[in-house]
């Protein structure tokens, strides 16, 4: 993973079209903002993770959870 | 076109009502087209509905997922998650009609601790058939949101009302 030193107002470019600026630093927060096309989703990590998780823990239903769940929204 | 299910057997379903995903889903990015089933299998009303992958590489066990989805407006009549344009515009013009609204639930071996995803609904354009998961702005809307109970008010609320 390459990484790289950045001052406040400085940027980076990803490819063509996504631009990260470092609007802010302060003790250990850092504010980015972040210019990427419309169709390009940004997300925090952790929201985006979590969201995995709960989309694998969803598939895992087993046929007993399902029947019950049948049973709850009749 | 036949579509075999992870819950229901395999079952017909009209090519039109293929809905397309063109990013995946977060956990399933590899999965780009899906059905929408109602909960017995068939077309309904809700407001329990599975999103059944389509697994047009056949044995590829990876590509069959199943997820159960419910209508929230069946639970919380005043969810009203803001989701930037950028997102909707992605699924092709679309009139609030034509938006349907979805989110995910987990229910565990104990469907008591059973939660819905309020904070990333699935969004489904029914006119250009396209969806996606996007994330809502609203902080207070979590990703682990206990429903069992609520269900369970609404129940009491709903037979107080009755008598």
């Amino acid at each position: 993973m390459l990484a790289l030193s950045r001052k406040k107002n400085e940027s980076i470019m990803i490819g063509d079209d996504i631009e990260i600026t470092i609007v802010d630093v302060q003790a250990d927060q850092v504010k980015l903002a972040i210019g990427a096309p419309r169709n390009v989703p940004v997300h925090r990590k952790e929201i985006y993770l979590q969201i995995q998780q709960e989309n694998k823990a969803a598939a895992k239903i087993s046929d007993k959870s399902i029947e019950e769940l049948k049973g709850l929204m009749k | 076109m036949m579509v075999k299910t992870k819950h229901f057997g395999e079952i017909n379903v009209d090519e039109t009502k293929v809905i397309e995903f063109e990013d995946g889903l977060p956990g399933f990015t590899h999965i780009k087209k899906y059905v929408l089933l109602a909960n017995d299998g068939n077309e309904g009303s809700g407001p329990v509905f599975w999103l059944q992958s389509i697994n047009e590489s056949g044995n590829n066990e990876d590509a069959d997922v199943a997820l159960a989805l419910v209508n929230p407006f069946a639970f919380y009549p005043n969810y009203s998650p803001e989701i930037k344009d950028e997102y909707v515009e992605t699924l092709g013009h679309a009139s609030s009609n034509d938006l349907s609204v979805f989110n995910v639930v987990v229910v565990p071996e104990d469907i008591k601790n059973m939660t819905v995803n309020l904070r990333a609904p699935i969004l489904i354009n029914q006119h250009t058939k396209k969806g996606a998961q996007v994330v809502s702005e609203n902080q207070e809307y979590g990703v682990r949101h206990f429903l069992y109970q609520d269900i369970e008010k609404i129940r009491k609320t709903f037979e107080e009302g009755g008598k």
